[in-house]
Protein backbone atom coordinates (compact mmCIF):
# COMPACT_ATOMS: atom_id res chain seq x y z
CA UNK A 1 0.00 0.00 0.00
CA UNK A 2 1.23 3.54 -0.77
CA UNK A 3 2.66 5.15 2.36
CA UNK A 4 0.65 8.08 3.72
CA UNK A 5 3.85 10.06 4.13
CA UNK A 6 7.19 9.32 2.52
CA UNK A 7 10.29 11.38 3.19
CA UNK A 8 13.46 10.43 1.36
CA UNK A 9 16.85 12.01 2.06
CA UNK A 10 15.40 15.44 2.75
CA UNK A 11 17.79 18.28 3.48
CA UNK A 12 17.03 21.89 4.22
CA UNK A 13 19.57 24.64 4.67
CA UNK A 14 18.93 28.26 5.63
CA UNK A 15 22.23 29.82 4.62
CA UNK A 16 24.85 28.21 6.85
CA UNK A 17 22.25 26.65 9.13
CA UNK A 18 21.33 23.04 8.42
CA UNK A 19 17.73 22.54 9.56
CA UNK A 20 17.24 19.07 8.08
CA UNK A 21 20.05 16.69 7.28
CA UNK A 22 19.21 13.58 5.26
CA UNK A 23 15.85 12.87 6.91
CA UNK A 24 14.06 9.73 5.70
CA UNK A 25 10.93 8.17 7.09
CA UNK A 26 7.82 6.41 5.92
CA UNK A 27 4.45 6.49 7.65
CA UNK A 28 1.89 3.86 6.66
CA UNK A 29 -1.74 4.69 6.04
CA UNK A 30 -3.75 4.54 9.24
CA UNK A 31 -0.77 4.98 11.56
CA UNK A 32 -0.75 7.32 14.57
CA UNK A 33 2.84 8.56 14.41
CA UNK A 34 4.71 10.93 16.72
CA UNK A 35 7.59 13.15 15.72
CA UNK A 36 9.42 14.24 18.83
CA UNK A 37 12.45 16.35 19.56
CA UNK A 38 13.64 19.42 21.41
CA UNK A 39 13.00 22.93 20.08
CA UNK A 40 15.03 23.50 16.94
CA UNK A 41 15.30 19.80 16.11
CA UNK A 42 13.67 20.33 12.71
CA UNK A 43 10.14 18.98 13.30
CA UNK A 44 8.30 22.08 12.12
CA UNK A 45 10.69 22.52 9.19
CA UNK A 46 9.91 18.97 8.10
CA UNK A 47 6.17 19.59 8.41
CA UNK A 48 6.54 22.86 6.50
CA UNK A 49 8.34 20.99 3.72
CA UNK A 50 5.51 18.46 3.60
CA UNK A 51 2.97 21.28 3.38
CA UNK A 52 4.89 23.14 0.66
CA UNK A 53 5.54 26.12 2.95
CA UNK A 54 9.26 25.41 2.79
CA UNK A 55 11.11 24.00 -0.18
CA UNK A 56 13.54 21.21 0.61
CA UNK A 57 17.13 21.84 -0.54
CA UNK A 58 17.38 18.15 -1.50
CA UNK A 59 15.35 14.97 -1.27
CA UNK A 60 11.78 13.96 -1.95
CA UNK A 61 8.55 14.26 0.03
CA UNK A 62 5.32 12.52 -0.89
CA UNK A 63 1.85 12.58 0.62
CA UNK A 64 -0.31 9.59 -0.35
CA UNK A 65 2.15 8.99 -3.18
CA UNK A 66 1.95 12.56 -4.54
CA UNK A 67 5.16 14.55 -4.76
CA UNK A 68 4.77 17.79 -2.81
CA UNK A 69 6.48 19.80 -5.58
CA UNK A 70 5.62 18.23 -8.95
CA UNK A 71 2.14 17.07 -7.91
CA UNK A 72 1.47 19.69 -5.26
CA UNK A 73 -2.25 20.00 -5.84
CA UNK A 74 -2.98 16.33 -5.08
CA UNK A 75 -0.45 16.31 -2.22
CA UNK A 76 -2.04 19.33 -0.54
CA UNK A 77 -5.56 17.96 -0.99
CA UNK A 78 -4.47 14.85 0.90
CA UNK A 79 -3.03 16.84 3.80
CA UNK A 80 -4.66 18.70 6.68
CA UNK A 81 -2.36 20.69 8.92
CA UNK A 82 -3.02 22.15 12.34
CA UNK A 83 -0.32 24.79 12.75
CA UNK A 84 1.60 25.45 15.92
CA UNK A 85 0.76 29.16 16.10
CA UNK A 86 -2.79 30.36 16.66
CA UNK A 87 -3.71 32.35 13.57
CA UNK A 88 -7.10 33.56 12.37
CA UNK A 89 -8.75 35.97 9.97
CA UNK A 90 -10.39 38.73 12.03
CA UNK A 91 -12.89 39.65 9.30
CA UNK A 92 -14.95 36.46 9.44
CA UNK A 93 -17.07 34.24 11.67
CA UNK A 94 -16.20 30.63 12.52
CA UNK A 95 -18.63 29.27 9.94
CA UNK A 96 -17.41 31.63 7.21
CA UNK A 97 -13.81 30.68 8.01
CA UNK A 98 -14.62 26.99 7.56
CA UNK A 99 -16.61 27.54 4.36
CA UNK A 100 -13.75 29.54 2.86
CA UNK A 101 -11.20 26.91 3.84
CA UNK A 102 -13.28 24.18 2.20
CA UNK A 103 -13.65 26.36 -0.90
CA UNK A 104 -9.89 26.86 -1.20
CA UNK A 105 -9.63 23.08 -1.43
CA UNK A 106 -12.18 23.03 -4.25
CA UNK A 107 -15.25 22.05 -2.21
CA UNK A 108 -18.24 24.13 -3.31
CA UNK A 109 -21.03 25.24 -0.98
CA UNK A 110 -23.53 22.42 -0.57
CA UNK A 111 -25.83 20.87 2.01
CA UNK A 112 -23.28 18.08 2.48
CA UNK A 113 -20.53 20.60 3.27
CA UNK A 114 -22.75 22.48 5.69
CA UNK A 115 -23.61 19.20 7.43
CA UNK A 116 -19.93 18.28 7.71
CA UNK A 117 -19.13 21.73 9.12
CA UNK A 118 -21.94 21.33 11.67
CA UNK A 119 -20.55 17.92 12.62
CA UNK A 120 -17.03 19.32 13.01
CA UNK A 121 -18.32 22.18 15.15
CA UNK A 122 -20.26 19.75 17.34
CA UNK A 123 -17.29 17.39 17.76
CA UNK A 124 -15.08 20.31 18.77
CA UNK A 125 -17.70 21.91 21.07
CA UNK A 126 -17.97 25.00 18.88
CA UNK A 127 -21.61 24.82 17.79
CA UNK A 128 -22.68 27.82 19.87
CA UNK A 129 -19.75 29.85 18.49
CA UNK A 130 -20.46 29.14 14.81
CA UNK A 131 -21.67 32.62 13.94
CA UNK A 132 -19.33 34.57 16.20
CA UNK A 133 -16.45 36.54 14.79
CA UNK A 134 -13.08 34.86 15.24
CA UNK A 135 -11.86 37.84 17.30
CA UNK A 136 -14.44 37.05 19.98
CA UNK A 137 -13.12 33.53 20.67
CA UNK A 138 -10.71 32.53 23.41
CA UNK A 139 -7.30 31.08 22.54
CA UNK A 140 -8.48 27.52 23.12
CA UNK A 141 -11.52 28.04 20.90
CA UNK A 142 -9.38 29.52 18.14
CA UNK A 143 -7.17 26.45 18.32
CA UNK A 144 -10.23 24.24 17.95
CA UNK A 145 -11.23 26.22 14.86
CA UNK A 146 -7.74 25.57 13.47
CA UNK A 147 -8.36 21.85 13.94
CA UNK A 148 -11.70 22.17 12.16
CA UNK A 149 -10.03 24.09 9.31
CA UNK A 150 -7.48 21.30 8.88
CA UNK A 151 -10.26 18.71 8.67
CA UNK A 152 -12.88 20.55 6.65
CA UNK A 153 -11.69 19.07 3.33
CA UNK A 154 -11.60 15.53 4.82
CA UNK A 155 -7.89 14.87 4.24
CA UNK A 156 -6.66 11.28 4.66
CA UNK A 157 -3.48 12.56 6.36
CA UNK A 158 -3.65 14.91 9.34
CA UNK A 159 -0.63 16.69 10.79
CA UNK A 160 -0.91 18.19 14.26
CA UNK A 161 1.99 20.47 15.13
CA UNK A 162 1.89 20.81 18.91
CA UNK A 163 -1.92 21.10 18.96
CA UNK A 164 -2.25 21.10 22.74
CA UNK A 165 0.48 23.62 23.56
CA UNK A 166 -0.88 25.87 26.31
CA UNK A 167 -4.46 24.59 26.20
CA UNK A 168 -6.61 23.38 29.07
CA UNK A 169 -7.29 19.80 30.07
CA UNK A 170 -10.86 19.79 28.82
CA UNK A 171 -9.84 20.82 25.32
CA UNK A 172 -7.10 18.22 25.26
CA UNK A 173 -9.50 15.46 26.15
CA UNK A 174 -12.07 16.63 23.59
CA UNK A 175 -9.40 16.95 20.94
CA UNK A 176 -7.74 13.60 21.55
CA UNK A 177 -11.06 11.77 21.65
CA UNK A 178 -11.90 13.24 18.25
CA UNK A 179 -8.46 12.58 16.77
CA UNK A 180 -8.57 8.96 18.00
CA UNK A 181 -11.96 8.59 16.34
CA UNK A 182 -10.52 9.92 13.07
CA UNK A 183 -7.59 7.54 13.34
CA UNK A 184 -9.94 4.61 13.92
CA UNK A 185 -11.84 5.72 10.81
CA UNK A 186 -8.63 5.29 8.79
CA UNK A 187 -7.00 8.74 8.87
CA UNK A 188 -3.25 8.82 9.25
CA UNK A 189 -2.10 11.09 12.08
CA UNK A 190 1.31 12.72 12.41
CA UNK A 191 1.74 14.43 15.75
CA UNK A 192 4.46 16.62 17.19
CA UNK A 193 4.22 17.45 20.85
CA UNK A 194 6.27 18.28 23.91
CA UNK A 195 3.78 16.38 26.07
CA UNK A 196 5.49 13.01 25.90
CA UNK A 197 2.80 11.20 27.87
CA UNK A 198 0.33 12.14 25.10
CA UNK A 199 2.60 10.66 22.46
CA UNK A 200 3.10 7.50 24.55
CA UNK A 201 -0.64 7.01 25.02
CA UNK A 202 -1.69 7.81 21.47
CA UNK A 203 1.03 6.82 19.03
CA UNK A 204 1.93 3.41 17.76
CA UNK A 205 5.26 4.56 16.31
CA UNK A 206 7.64 7.35 17.20
CA UNK A 207 10.55 9.12 15.55
CA UNK A 208 12.87 11.35 17.54
CA UNK A 209 14.78 14.19 15.93
CA UNK A 210 17.85 16.04 17.05
CA UNK A 211 19.73 18.74 15.16
CA UNK A 212 17.90 18.02 11.91
CA UNK A 213 18.41 14.25 11.99
CA UNK A 214 16.26 11.31 13.03
CA UNK A 215 18.11 9.70 15.91
CA UNK A 216 15.58 7.02 16.87
CA UNK A 217 12.56 5.54 15.14
CA UNK A 218 10.61 2.48 16.20
CA UNK A 219 7.30 1.32 17.63
CA UNK A 220 6.46 2.91 20.96
CA UNK A 221 6.77 -0.47 22.74
CA UNK A 222 10.19 -1.21 21.25
CA UNK A 223 11.50 2.24 22.16
CA UNK A 224 10.26 1.85 25.73
CA UNK A 225 11.90 -1.56 26.02
CA UNK A 226 15.14 -0.52 24.38
CA UNK A 227 15.73 2.84 26.03
CA UNK A 228 13.85 2.78 29.30
CA UNK A 229 13.62 0.65 32.41
CA UNK A 230 11.53 0.60 35.53
CA UNK A 231 12.66 3.41 37.73
CA UNK A 232 12.88 3.68 41.48
CA UNK A 233 12.48 7.29 42.53
CA UNK A 234 13.42 8.29 46.05
CA UNK A 235 13.39 11.50 48.03
CA UNK A 236 16.14 11.85 50.59
CA UNK A 237 16.49 14.10 53.59
CA UNK A 238 19.69 15.97 52.73
CA UNK A 239 22.13 15.11 49.97
CA UNK A 240 22.52 11.75 48.28
CA UNK A 241 25.58 10.00 49.77
CA UNK A 242 28.58 10.28 47.45
CA UNK A 243 28.88 6.48 47.16
CA UNK A 244 25.44 6.36 45.52
CA UNK A 245 25.91 9.16 43.00
CA UNK A 246 27.34 6.87 40.31
CA UNK A 247 24.28 4.62 40.52
CA UNK A 248 21.78 7.47 40.11
CA UNK A 249 20.53 7.72 36.51
CA UNK A 250 18.85 11.11 36.79
CA UNK A 251 17.60 13.76 39.18
CA UNK A 252 14.32 15.65 38.68
CA UNK A 253 13.75 18.22 41.40
CA UNK A 254 14.08 16.46 44.76
CA UNK A 255 13.66 13.01 43.20
CA UNK A 256 16.69 10.77 42.61
CA UNK A 257 16.18 8.13 39.88
CA UNK A 258 17.66 4.61 39.96
CA UNK A 259 17.15 2.09 37.19
CA UNK A 260 15.79 -1.32 38.27
CA UNK A 261 15.18 -4.34 36.09
CA UNK A 262 12.50 -5.95 38.23
CA UNK A 263 10.68 -5.30 41.47
CA UNK A 264 12.97 -7.60 43.51
CA UNK A 265 15.72 -5.01 43.05
CA UNK A 266 13.75 -2.39 44.97
CA UNK A 267 14.60 -3.78 48.40
CA UNK A 268 18.27 -4.25 47.50
CA UNK A 269 18.57 -0.67 46.28
CA UNK A 270 16.77 0.78 49.33
CA UNK A 271 18.96 -1.26 51.66
CA UNK A 272 22.08 0.01 49.90
CA UNK A 273 20.88 3.60 50.24
CA UNK A 274 20.13 3.20 53.96
CA UNK A 275 23.47 1.53 54.51
CA UNK A 276 25.18 4.49 52.85
CA UNK A 277 23.48 6.77 55.39
CA UNK A 278 20.61 8.12 53.30
CA UNK A 279 17.37 8.94 55.13
CA UNK A 280 14.57 8.12 52.67
CA UNK A 281 11.48 10.33 53.05
CA UNK A 282 9.44 9.18 50.03
CA UNK A 283 9.64 6.66 47.21
CA UNK A 284 7.81 5.41 44.14
CA UNK A 285 8.33 2.83 41.41
CA UNK A 286 7.59 4.02 37.89
CA UNK A 287 6.99 1.93 34.81
CA UNK A 288 9.10 2.71 31.70
CA UNK A 289 8.04 6.02 30.21
CA UNK A 290 8.73 8.00 27.09
CA UNK A 291 10.35 10.80 29.00
CA UNK A 292 13.12 8.39 30.07
CA UNK A 293 13.45 7.23 26.48
CA UNK A 294 13.58 10.80 25.24
CA UNK A 295 16.25 11.84 27.73
CA UNK A 296 18.34 8.76 27.02
CA UNK A 297 18.10 9.18 23.25
CA UNK A 298 18.88 12.89 23.33
CA UNK A 299 21.85 12.37 25.63
CA UNK A 300 23.29 9.53 23.58
CA UNK B 1 -12.08 27.00 -10.21
CA UNK B 2 -13.92 26.74 -6.86
CA UNK B 3 -10.68 27.66 -5.07
CA UNK B 4 -10.23 30.78 -7.17
CA UNK B 5 -13.89 31.80 -6.75
CA UNK B 6 -13.67 31.31 -3.00
CA UNK B 7 -10.53 33.41 -2.68
CA UNK B 8 -12.10 36.11 -4.83
CA UNK B 9 -15.26 36.13 -2.70
CA UNK B 10 -13.20 36.26 0.48
CA UNK B 11 -11.17 39.20 -0.82
CA UNK B 12 -14.30 41.10 -1.87
CA UNK B 13 -16.00 40.46 1.49
CA UNK B 14 -12.82 41.51 3.28
CA UNK B 15 -13.10 45.09 2.01
CA UNK B 16 -16.89 45.13 1.84
CA UNK B 17 -17.21 44.33 5.55
CA UNK B 18 -15.30 47.52 6.31
CA UNK B 19 -16.95 49.48 3.50
CA UNK B 20 -16.97 52.76 5.39
CA UNK B 21 -13.22 52.69 5.51
CA UNK B 22 -12.55 51.15 2.10
CA UNK B 23 -15.22 52.74 -0.11
CA UNK B 24 -17.07 55.58 1.62
CA UNK B 25 -13.97 57.27 3.09
CA UNK B 26 -12.10 57.58 -0.25
CA UNK B 27 -15.26 58.97 -1.86
CA UNK B 28 -15.53 61.58 0.89
CA UNK B 29 -11.83 62.47 0.50
CA UNK B 30 -12.30 62.95 -3.23
CA UNK B 31 -15.36 65.10 -2.62
CA UNK B 32 -13.32 67.34 -0.31
CA UNK B 33 -10.61 67.65 -2.97
CA UNK B 34 -13.32 68.54 -5.44
CA UNK B 35 -14.83 71.27 -3.28
CA UNK B 36 -11.50 72.79 -2.29
CA UNK B 37 -9.74 72.69 -5.66
CA UNK B 38 -12.76 73.73 -7.67
CA UNK B 39 -13.16 76.72 -5.35
CA UNK B 40 -9.48 77.70 -5.39
CA UNK B 41 -8.88 77.00 -9.08
CA UNK B 42 -12.17 78.26 -10.55
CA UNK B 43 -11.41 80.25 -13.69
CA UNK B 44 -8.04 78.49 -14.05
CA UNK B 45 -6.90 77.78 -17.60
CA UNK B 46 -5.11 74.56 -16.53
CA UNK B 47 -7.69 72.49 -18.37
CA UNK B 48 -8.72 71.65 -21.93
CA UNK B 49 -10.33 74.36 -24.08
CA UNK B 50 -14.07 74.49 -23.47
CA UNK B 51 -13.88 72.42 -20.28
CA UNK B 52 -14.46 74.09 -16.91
CA UNK B 53 -12.14 73.24 -14.02
CA UNK B 54 -14.95 71.47 -12.13
CA UNK B 55 -15.65 69.26 -15.11
CA UNK B 56 -11.96 68.62 -15.70
CA UNK B 57 -11.35 67.60 -12.10
CA UNK B 58 -14.08 64.97 -11.67
CA UNK B 59 -12.66 62.23 -13.95
CA UNK B 60 -9.13 62.88 -12.70
CA UNK B 61 -10.19 62.52 -9.08
CA UNK B 62 -12.21 59.40 -9.87
CA UNK B 63 -9.21 57.79 -11.57
CA UNK B 64 -6.79 58.85 -8.84
CA UNK B 65 -9.07 57.34 -6.19
CA UNK B 66 -9.37 54.13 -8.20
CA UNK B 67 -5.62 53.81 -8.57
CA UNK B 68 -4.90 54.46 -4.89
CA UNK B 69 -7.60 52.10 -3.68
CA UNK B 70 -6.65 49.30 -6.03
CA UNK B 71 -3.11 49.52 -4.69
CA UNK B 72 -4.29 49.75 -1.08
CA UNK B 73 -6.56 46.71 -1.42
CA UNK B 74 -4.01 44.14 -2.56
CA UNK B 75 -1.10 45.51 -0.58
CA UNK B 76 -2.93 45.85 2.74
CA UNK B 77 -4.68 42.50 2.44
CA UNK B 78 -1.43 40.72 1.72
CA UNK B 79 0.67 42.38 4.40
CA UNK B 80 -2.03 41.95 7.04
CA UNK B 81 -2.20 38.25 6.21
CA UNK B 82 1.58 37.93 6.29
CA UNK B 83 1.98 39.73 9.59
CA UNK B 84 -0.92 38.04 11.38
CA UNK B 85 0.07 34.68 9.91
CA UNK B 86 -3.31 33.84 8.35
CA UNK B 87 -1.64 33.81 4.91
CA UNK B 88 -1.16 30.16 5.90
CA UNK B 89 -4.81 29.48 5.09
CA UNK B 90 -4.22 30.20 1.42
CA UNK B 91 -0.73 28.73 1.23
CA UNK B 92 -1.77 25.27 2.44
CA UNK B 93 -4.55 24.64 -0.14
CA UNK B 94 -3.84 23.68 -3.76
CA UNK B 95 -4.24 27.23 -5.13
CA UNK B 96 -2.00 28.12 -8.07
CA UNK B 97 -0.17 31.42 -8.54
CA UNK B 98 -2.74 32.28 -11.23
CA UNK B 99 -5.59 31.73 -8.74
CA UNK B 100 -3.81 33.92 -6.22
CA UNK B 101 -3.07 36.69 -8.73
CA UNK B 102 -6.53 36.62 -10.33
CA UNK B 103 -8.49 36.67 -7.08
CA UNK B 104 -6.50 39.48 -5.44
CA UNK B 105 -6.42 41.53 -8.63
CA UNK B 106 -10.13 41.25 -9.45
CA UNK B 107 -11.17 42.02 -5.87
CA UNK B 108 -9.00 45.15 -5.93
CA UNK B 109 -10.48 46.20 -9.27
CA UNK B 110 -14.00 45.72 -7.86
CA UNK B 111 -13.14 48.00 -4.92
CA UNK B 112 -11.54 50.52 -7.28
CA UNK B 113 -14.62 50.56 -9.51
CA UNK B 114 -16.92 50.98 -6.48
CA UNK B 115 -14.84 53.94 -5.29
CA UNK B 116 -14.53 55.41 -8.82
CA UNK B 117 -18.26 55.15 -9.38
CA UNK B 118 -18.89 56.75 -5.99
CA UNK B 119 -16.58 59.67 -6.80
CA UNK B 120 -18.19 60.10 -10.22
CA UNK B 121 -21.71 60.05 -8.78
CA UNK B 122 -20.96 62.70 -6.16
CA UNK B 123 -18.91 64.61 -8.77
CA UNK B 124 -21.79 65.01 -11.17
CA UNK B 125 -23.70 66.88 -8.49
CA UNK B 126 -20.93 69.47 -8.57
CA UNK B 127 -20.28 69.62 -12.31
CA UNK B 128 -21.87 68.35 -15.49
CA UNK B 129 -19.42 65.81 -16.93
CA UNK B 130 -20.05 64.62 -20.49
CA UNK B 131 -19.36 61.04 -21.57
CA UNK B 132 -17.59 60.81 -24.91
CA UNK B 133 -16.74 57.09 -24.97
CA UNK B 134 -17.86 54.54 -22.39
CA UNK B 135 -15.49 51.98 -23.92
CA UNK B 136 -12.38 54.09 -23.26
CA UNK B 137 -13.59 54.90 -19.75
CA UNK B 138 -14.02 51.22 -18.96
CA UNK B 139 -10.73 50.20 -20.62
CA UNK B 140 -8.67 52.73 -18.66
CA UNK B 141 -10.54 52.07 -15.42
CA UNK B 142 -9.86 48.34 -15.70
CA UNK B 143 -6.27 48.58 -16.90
CA UNK B 144 -5.31 51.35 -14.48
CA UNK B 145 -6.78 49.73 -11.39
CA UNK B 146 -5.48 46.33 -12.53
CA UNK B 147 -1.98 47.77 -12.87
CA UNK B 148 -2.07 49.34 -9.41
CA UNK B 149 -3.56 46.15 -7.94
CA UNK B 150 -0.63 44.17 -9.36
CA UNK B 151 1.80 46.78 -8.02
CA UNK B 152 0.09 46.43 -4.64
CA UNK B 153 0.69 42.68 -4.76
CA UNK B 154 4.39 43.26 -5.42
CA UNK B 155 4.58 45.78 -2.57
CA UNK B 156 2.67 43.46 -0.24
CA UNK B 157 4.97 40.56 -1.08
CA UNK B 158 8.11 42.65 -0.68
CA UNK B 159 7.20 44.48 2.54
CA UNK B 160 7.89 42.73 5.82
CA UNK B 161 6.23 45.40 7.95
CA UNK B 162 3.61 48.13 7.61
CA UNK B 163 6.31 50.79 7.70
CA UNK B 164 7.89 49.52 4.48
CA UNK B 165 4.52 49.38 2.77
CA UNK B 166 3.72 52.93 3.87
CA UNK B 167 7.05 54.05 2.40
CA UNK B 168 6.20 52.37 -0.92
CA UNK B 169 2.81 54.06 -0.90
CA UNK B 170 3.94 57.52 0.23
CA UNK B 171 7.19 57.81 -1.70
CA UNK B 172 6.25 56.09 -4.96
CA UNK B 173 2.51 55.76 -5.48
CA UNK B 174 1.35 59.10 -4.02
CA UNK B 175 3.86 61.35 -5.87
CA UNK B 176 3.25 59.54 -9.16
CA UNK B 177 -0.53 59.95 -8.83
CA UNK B 178 -0.43 63.59 -7.67
CA UNK B 179 2.00 64.55 -10.44
CA UNK B 180 0.09 62.78 -13.17
CA UNK B 181 -2.20 65.62 -14.25
CA UNK B 182 -5.13 64.91 -11.94
CA UNK B 183 -5.41 68.58 -10.99
CA UNK B 184 -4.17 70.22 -14.20
CA UNK B 185 -3.52 69.62 -17.86
CA UNK B 186 0.19 69.08 -18.38
CA UNK B 187 -0.01 71.51 -21.31
CA UNK B 188 -0.20 74.25 -18.70
CA UNK B 189 3.23 73.24 -17.36
CA UNK B 190 6.64 74.59 -18.48
CA UNK B 191 8.38 72.43 -21.12
CA UNK B 192 10.71 70.71 -18.66
CA UNK B 193 7.88 69.57 -16.40
CA UNK B 194 5.79 68.57 -19.39
CA UNK B 195 8.65 66.36 -20.57
CA UNK B 196 9.03 64.86 -17.11
CA UNK B 197 5.30 64.17 -16.88
CA UNK B 198 5.56 62.11 -20.06
CA UNK B 199 7.82 59.70 -18.16
CA UNK B 200 5.15 59.10 -15.54
CA UNK B 201 2.99 56.09 -16.51
CA UNK B 202 0.21 57.34 -14.21
CA UNK B 203 -0.17 60.39 -16.50
CA UNK B 204 -1.27 58.14 -19.39
CA UNK B 205 -3.88 56.37 -17.24
CA UNK B 206 -5.42 59.67 -16.13
CA UNK B 207 -5.17 61.26 -19.57
CA UNK B 208 -6.70 58.25 -21.36
CA UNK B 209 -9.48 57.97 -18.79
CA UNK B 210 -10.25 61.69 -19.14
CA UNK B 211 -10.36 61.27 -22.94
CA UNK B 212 -13.29 58.90 -22.42
CA UNK B 213 -15.26 61.79 -20.95
CA UNK B 214 -14.23 64.81 -23.04
CA UNK B 215 -12.88 63.34 -26.28
CA UNK B 216 -9.84 65.56 -25.64
CA UNK B 217 -6.50 64.67 -24.10
CA UNK B 218 -2.93 65.91 -23.67
CA UNK B 219 -1.59 63.02 -25.79
CA UNK B 220 -3.10 60.52 -28.23
CA UNK B 221 -5.49 58.10 -26.50
CA UNK B 222 -3.81 55.26 -28.35
CA UNK B 223 -0.44 56.21 -26.88
CA UNK B 224 -2.03 56.29 -23.41
CA UNK B 225 -3.61 52.90 -24.07
CA UNK B 226 -0.30 51.43 -25.27
CA UNK B 227 1.64 52.68 -22.24
CA UNK B 228 -1.05 51.64 -19.74
CA UNK B 229 -1.60 48.20 -21.27
CA UNK B 230 2.16 47.64 -21.64
CA UNK B 231 2.78 48.60 -18.01
CA UNK B 232 -0.10 46.39 -16.88
CA UNK B 233 1.23 43.32 -18.67
CA UNK B 234 4.84 43.94 -17.56
CA UNK B 235 3.92 44.43 -13.90
CA UNK B 236 1.54 41.45 -14.05
CA UNK B 237 4.31 39.26 -15.47
CA UNK B 238 6.63 40.28 -12.61
CA UNK B 239 3.85 39.64 -10.07
CA UNK B 240 3.11 36.20 -11.47
CA UNK B 241 6.81 35.34 -11.47
CA UNK B 242 7.14 36.37 -7.82
CA UNK B 243 4.03 34.44 -6.81
CA UNK B 244 5.16 31.34 -8.68
CA UNK B 245 8.62 31.49 -7.10
CA UNK B 246 7.05 31.83 -3.64
CA UNK B 247 8.97 35.07 -3.03
CA UNK B 248 8.71 35.88 0.71
CA UNK B 249 5.82 33.43 1.01
CA UNK B 250 7.47 30.02 0.81
CA UNK B 251 11.00 29.64 2.17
Amino acid sequence: MTPAIEVLGVEKRFGQIVALSGVSLSIAQGEFFALLGPNGAGKTTLISALAGLTRASAGTLRVMGHDVVSDYRAARRALGIVPQEIVFDPFFSVRETLRFQAGYFGIARSAALDNWIDELLAKLSLTDKADQNMRQLSGGMKRRVLVAQALVHCPPVIVLDEPTAGVDVELRQTLWAFIRELNRAGHTILLTTHYLEEAQQLCSRIAMMKLGRIVAMDTTDHLLNAFSERVLRVKIDGNLPASQLALRTRQTGAWHHFAIHDLSEVETRLAALRQAGAHITNLEVAEPDLEEVFVNVMNK
Amino acid sequence: MVGFQTLLLKEILRFWKVGFQTVAAPVLTALLYLFIFSHVMSGSNATFPGVTYDQFLVPGLAMMSMLQNAFANTSSSLIQSKITGNILFILLPPLSHWNFYGAYLIAAVVRALAVGLGVFLVGIFVAHVPVHSVAWIVVFALLGSGLLAALGLIAGLWADKFDQLAAFQNFIIMPLTFLSGVFYSIRSLPDFWQGLSHLNPFFYMIDGFRYGFFGKADVSVWLSFGVTAGAFFCISAVTLYLLKSGYKLRQ
